[in-house]
C-alpha cells in the first residue's frame, strides 16, 4: 500500500488541525461537481474512484480494514487492495465481481464538492448509467491503454453526448501496464478523436492516468508521463465549468411545484427555478394560459430575497390574483417556452416489455404530467455503430427517434435548451414502471410560436350573457342518414326558444374552411379535426353548437369529445340502416359509389364506425325528422 | 447574484424540491424522526420547504423505548415548535416479549425498528416516508435511489430498482405499496454538520463532548443512561466510570457506542469528524451482521 500513497493528498489536513473555523468557511463557499465514470468492463472505473476517495481521505480506517480482509477473499488484485470492492456495495456485484447499479461517492477537494456516479458498464445495465448520467456535468471515460477504444466506450460516450454532458475526460487508464508509452496513449487518443467527431461530441479532455498505482490523478505530469503537458485529473475536475452556471443566465422558468396556501391572504407558487433568475417587481407569465402578472414577492424561511436564481427552491407570490397550479410554468413574460402536443423525441428504452406504439403513457416533465403516445419509431440507433436502423418498436436498452403525442399542450423547451422542459419519463399506467427516459427535439406543429393570448371576456362571459351552456350537438351518421335535417329542425326549436345557435354543415364547411381536403382517410381526419376546432371557438363564444357530419371513425369523435369541457360534448347518433339511406339517396351518391365513380364512400368502400355510448340515438326509420328533433330537445333540457 | 450556488445550496435546494414532490404526488405522506442530527436536518428543511405553511405531514418516531433520554426531551419540543403532528409508535409484541438489545442482539432490531416501522406505516396508511438516510454512510445505501420503492410487504428489490433521471421522481405505485423517500441522499456527514451550524438547528446534547456515566460491555464502551433498567436487563450493575464522552450517532443507547472525547462545540466536533479515521456507522452493531451485506439484508426485509 505506502508505495501507492502519492502526494499528501489535498493538503487540507493541516488547515483542519489548526483552525477549523477557517477550514469550514472555506468548506461552505465551495461549488459542487457531478462526474460519472464510466468505460468498458475492467477498465478500472471503481479502482478510480477507490484511488480518489482514498487519496482524499474519504475511506476510514475500518473500511480499509474491511476492505483488506475482502480483497484477500474476493479481491481481484491478489494481495494488493482491490479499490473496486469499496464501491460494489450490493451482494451481488461483490459475488459477480461486476457493477450493477449505479452507485453514489462523496468527496472534497480544497476547491470542490464532489459527487461521482459509478456506472455499470455491460450493455443490459444502460438504463442504470442513464440514471447516473442524468444528473451530471462531467462524464470520465475510461480506456483501458492496453485494449484502447472498445466498442463499450463508443456506447458509453455516445450516451453520455446524448444526455447533454458537455464534459468529456477520455481517461487512459493502466498506463503502468503498457511501460508509460506515450504513443500508445497518442494512438487512443487519435482514435477516440476520430470516432468522437462521428457522433457530434465537440471537444474533450484527454489525460494518461493509472487509477491503480495514482499517476496524474491528484498531480501533473507524474514522474512516469514527463511527455504529458496536461492537468492532473482532479486539477481539471476542479477548474471544469459546470452546467448549472449556463441555466442561470438564460431566460427565468419555474415549474410549479406546489401551490402554498396557509390561509386566505398568502398563495405562493413554489418550485425550483429551472433557468434564469427572478426579482420582485419581474412581469410573469403563467403557461400554458398565457395570463400576466408581476413578482411581489420572494419568499423563503430566511426571509424575502431581493433575487433568486436556477437552482434555487423558492417561493413565488404575485400581485395579482391569476389562476396557477401544479404543472403551470412561470416564466418571464416576454420571452415565454412554446407550448405544443406533438413532438419529435429521442427515447431510451429502460424496460423489459417493448414499448407499445400508440398506446397511452403517463408523461411527466417537469411538474407536468399528461397521457402521451408514442408512434413508431422513424429508427432506432445501433449504438454501437451509430447506424440508424428500420424499427417497429422499442427494446430494453434501445434509443431511437419518435413522434411523441400528448393529451394536452405541455409547456416545453428543446432538451438541448432546458434539461427541466425537454426531458421526460415515461410511465407505464398499468405496472408504475419507468419505462423510458426522453429528449423532446422540437414541437411538430407549426403553431409552435403561437402562444395562448389570456383575454378578459372569459368563456363563463360569454355564455352568462346568452344565458345558456355551449354544447356540442355532434350528429354522426351516414350520408343521407338525415343528420342534416334533423340538425336543422333541433336548430329551429332551440331559436324559437331564445337560444344562440349555429349548425356547421359538412356540405357547407366543403365549400370554404375545408374546400383544399379530399376524401382520402387522412384528409377526413384533418376535416374532423377542423370542425373540433371551429366547434370549440365556438363553444367559448357561448354558442350552442350544431354539427353534421358523417364523420366515420370513432378516434376522430373522441378527439374532438376530449377537446371541449366536460359533459359539453353530445354525440347523436343518427341511426339509419345502410340499405335505408342507400334507398333515399338524396344526392344521388350511393349510386355513383356503387358505380365507381366515388371512391372512398363511407358504407360501401370505407367503413363507418358507429358509436359505443352515444349520449343520444334516434332510428330515423322509426322516427320522423320533427319527431326526432323533438326528442332530442327532450333529452338536452334537463342538461341546462 | 452573480456567484455560482455553494455546494450546500444546491443541496438544500435539492431537498426541498423532493419534498414538495412527495407532497405534491403521494396521498398520505409521513417523515420519520429519529431525533438524530440527520433527523434534526431533515425537519428543518421540512420547516423551510413550506414556510410559511407548517410542514403538511406529520412525524412518526418508531420508538424502542431504548433511546436515551435526552431524545425522547428533544423530541417532543421539536414537533410542538414545528407546529407538527408526532405519532410514536412501539410494537406491542416487543414490549410484550421484553425485547432488548442485551439479551436478543439483532432481535431487539428487528422486532422494534423493522417490524415496528412496518407496522406503523400499515396502522396509519402512509405511501411515502421520508427518511434521513445518506448514500455517503453504507455501501447499499450508496446504490438506492431517492425515491425507493416498496412492496406491499415493504421489500425493497436492489437489483431492479426504478430508473430514476434527472430530478424527475415517479412517485407512481398500486395500493398498499409504498415509497421511502431520502431528501438527504446526495449529503455527506460534514454536510450534515456544517448545515447545522449554518442554520443554527438545534440537535440533541450528546452529540457534544461532556462527562457521563460510562460503563464497558462486550468490547464497546457505552453510557449508562438509565441504570435501573440497565440492572434489570444485565442481571448486575456494570462498572460505571465518567469519562468525557459523546456519540457520532444516536440509536438505542445500549447499541450506540460512546467514543471519548473533548469536543464540546460544534466546531470541534465537525472537527473531530474530520480527523477521525473511522467511519461513521462504525459505532453501531447493526452493520456487522450477516457479513458485508448486513445492511442491505435488513433493508430487503423491511428496515428503513
Amino acid at each position: 500500500m505506502t508505495e501507492q500513497k502519492t502526494e499528501a493528498a489535498y493538503k487540507t489536513d493541516a488547515l483542519i488541525a489548526e483552525d477549523i473555523d477557517a477550514y469550514l468557511e472555506t468548506h461552505q463557499h465551495k461549488t459542487m461537481l457531478r462526474f460519472i465514470t464510466c468505460g468498458s468492463v475492467d477498465d478500472g472505473k471503481s479502482t478510480l474512484i477507490g484511488r480518489l476517495l482514498y487519496d482524499s481521505k474519504m475511506i476510514f480506517e475500518d473500511q480499509l480494514e474491511a476492505l483488506s480482509n475482502d480483497s484477500k477473499t474476493v479481491g481481484t488484485q491478489g494481495q494488493e487492495i482491490d479499490f473496486a470492492l469499496l464501491v460494489d456495495g450490493l451482494a451481488a456485484e461483490r459475488e459477480q465481481g461486476i457493477t450493477i447499479d449505479v452507485a453514489y461517492r462523496f468527496f472534497n477537494t480544497e476547491k470542490r464538492k464532489f459527487i461521482v456516479a459509478d456506472c455499470p458498464g455491460h450493455e443490459q445495465y444502460t438504463r442504470n448509467m442513464v440514471t447516473g448520467a442524468s444528473t451530471a456535468d462531467l462524464a470520465v471515460i475510461l480506456v483501458d491503454a492496453r485494449k484502447g477504444v472498445l466498442v463499450q466506450t463508443r456506447r458509453h460516450s455516445y450516451l453520455c453526448h446524448l444526455i447533454g454532458i458537455r464534459n468529456i475526460v477520455l481517461a487512459v487508464n493502466k498506463m503502468d501496464l503498457v511501460g508509460y508509452d506515450q504513443s500508445t496513449f497518442d494512438q487512443i487518443v487519435a482514435d477516440y478523436a476520430a470516432f468522437a467527431q462521428d457522433i457530434g461530441i465537440e471537444s474533450f479532455t484527454a489525460m494518461p492516468i493509472s487509477g491503480f498505482k495514482g499517476d496524474n490523478i491528484t498531480s501533473a505530469p507524474s514522474a512516469n508521463t514527463p511527455w504529458y503537458d496536461g492537468p492532473s485529473l482532479v486539477e481539471h475536475l476542479e477548474s471544469v465549468e459546470v452546467l448549472s452556471d449556463e441555466a442561470a443566465a438564460k431566460p427565468f422558468r419555474m415549474p410549479v411545484q406546489w401551490v402554498n396556501r396557509p390561509n386566505l391572504d398568502f398563495r405562493g407558487f413554489s418550485g425550483l427555478i429551472a433557468t434564469g433568475s427572478v426579482k420582485p417587481g419581474d412581469a410573469v407569465r403563467v403557461l400554458p394560459s398565457g395570463k400576466t402578472s408581476t413578482v411581489k414577492s420572494i419568499v423563503t424561511f430566511d426571509g424575502e430575497l431581493d433575487e433568486a436564481v436556477a437552482g434555487q427552491s423558492v417561493t413565488i407570490t404575485l400581485n395579482d390574483e391569476i389562476d396557477c397550479s401544479r404543472g403551470d410554468v412561470l416564466c418571464v413574460a416576454d420571452d415565454p417556452p412554446e407550448t405544443a402536443d406533438q413532438f419529435e423525441a429521442t427515447l431510451v428504452w429502460l424496460n423489459d416489455e417493448d414499448m407499445h406504439v400508440g398506446r397511452s403513457y403517463w408523461l411527466k416533465i417537469g411538474t407536468q404530467t399528461v397521457s402521451a403516445t408514442v408512434q413508431q419509431p422513424k429508427y432506432r440507433i445501433d449504438v454501437n455503430t451509430m447506424d440508424e436502423l428500420a424499427a417497429k418498436t422499442l427494446s430494453l436498452n434501445d434509443i431511437g427517434v419518435a413522434e411523441v403525442y400528448s393529451d394536452k399542450p405541455l409547456v416545453f423547451e428543446p432538451y438541448a435548451d432546458n434539461r427541466t422542459l425537454g426531458g421526460f419519463i415515461l410511465v407505464d399506467k398499468i405496472t408504475n414502471a419507468t419505462v423510458a427516459a426522453g429528449m423532446l427535439n422540437f414541437s411538430l406543429r407549426r403553431s409552435q410560436n403561437v402562444h395562448w393570448q389570456a383575454t378578459d371576456i372569459t368563456r363563463e362571459h360569454h355564455a352568462q350573457m346568452k344565458n345558456q351552456t355551449p354544447r356540442v350537438l355532434w350528429f354522426t351518421g351516414l350520408s343521407g342518414s338525415g343528420k342534416s335535417t334533423i340538425a336543422n329542425e333541433v336548430e329551429k326549436k332551440l331559436a324559437l326558444m331564445n337560444r344562440h345557435t349555429f349548425l356547421l354543415d359538412g356540405d357547407n364547411v366543403r365549400h370554404g374552411l375545408n374546400k383544399d381536403l379530399g376524401f382520402t382517410e387522412a384528409d377526413r381526419i384533418e376535416n374532423i379535426r377542423r370542425i373540433g376546432e371551429v366547434a370549440k371557438l365556438m363553444t367559448d363564444a357561448g354558442l350552442i353548437v350544431l354539427t353534421a357530419f358523417i364523420s366515420p371513425f370513432r378516434a376522430e369523435r373522441q378527439m374532438v369529445r376530449d377537446m371541449m369541457g366536460e359533459a359539453e360534448f353530445i354525440e347523436i347518433f343518427v341511426d339509419t340502416p345502410l340499405e335505408v339511406a342507400e334507398e333515399r339517396d338524396v344526392k344521388g351518391l350511393y349510386k355513383k359509389a356503387r358505380e365507381g365513380k366515388l371512391k372512398n364512400f363511407t358504407g360501401i368502400d370505407s367503413p363507418y364506425e358507429p358509436p359505443e355510448n352515444p349520449e343520444i340515438t334516434v332510428n330515423t326509420v322509426e322516427m320522423t325528422p320533427a319527431e326526432a328533433a323533438s326528442y332530442i330537445i327532450d333529452q338536452i333540457l334537463p342538461l341546462k | 447574484m452573480t456567484a455560482s450556488l455553494t455546494h450546500i445550496q444546491r443541496l438544500e435546494a435539492e431537498a426541498i424540491h423532493i419534498m414538495r414532490e412527495v407532497v405534491a404526488e403521494a396521498e398520505k405522506p409521513v417523515m420519520l424522526y429519529s431525533v438524530g442530527k440527520d433527523s434534526a436536518v431533515m425537519l428543518h428543511l421540512a420547516k423551510k420547504a413550506f414556510y410559511p405553511s407548517p410542514p403538511p405531514f406529520p412525524l412518526l418516531h418508531v420508538d424502542t423505548t431504548w433511546k436515551f433520554r435526552d431524545m425522547y426531551e428533544l423530541r417532543e419540543r421539536s414537533a410542538r415548535e414545528a407546529g407538527m403532528e408526532l405519532l410514536v409508535y412501539q410494537n406491542p409484541e416487543a414490549a410484550e416479549r421484553g425485547i432488548n438489545p442485551f439479551d436478543h442482539g439483532p432481535l431487539h432490531t428487528d422486532m422494534w425498528k423493522t417490524e415496528g416501522l412496518k407496522q406503523a406505516l400499515d396502522k396509519y396508511g402512509f405511501d411515502a416516508a421520508f427518511g434521513g438516510a445518506r448514500r455517503d454512510e453504507e455501501k447499499s445505501r450508496a446504490k438506492e435511489r431517492v425515491f425507493s420503492f416498496r412492496t406491499a410487504s415493504h421489500g425493497w428489490d436492489p437489483k431492479n430498482q426504478r430508473p430514476e433521471l434527472w430530478n424527475l421522481y415517479n412517485a407512481r405505485k398500486k395500493k398498499g405499496e409504498s415509497i421511502r423517500v431520502f431528501p438527504i441522499s446526495n449529503w455527506t456527514e460534514l454536510d450534515v454538520w456544517q448545515y447545522i451550524q449554518l442554520e443554527n438547528i438545534e440537535i440533541v446534547p450528546l452529540y457534544f463532548a461532556a462527562p457521563r456515566p460510562t460503563f464497558e460491555w462486550e468490547g464497546g464502551l457505552f453510557m449508562a443512561d438509565d441504570i435501573d433498567r440497565l440492572e434489570d436487563v444485565l442481571g448486575e450493575v456494570p462498572e460505571i466510570t465518567t469519562r468525557s464522552v459523546r456519540f457520532r450517532t444516536l440509536g438505542c443507547f445500549p447499541l450506540t457506542g460512546a467514543v471519548e472525547s473533548e469536543a464540546a462545540t460544534l466546531s470541534e466536533v465537525i472537527q473531530e469528524t474530520l480527523l477521525t479515521t473511522t467511519s461513521e456507522r462504525q459505532g453501531r452493531v447493526i452493520d456487522k451482521d450477516a457479513g458485508g451485506a448486513g445492511m442491505e439484508k435488513k433493508k430487503q426485509e423491511g428496515y428503513f
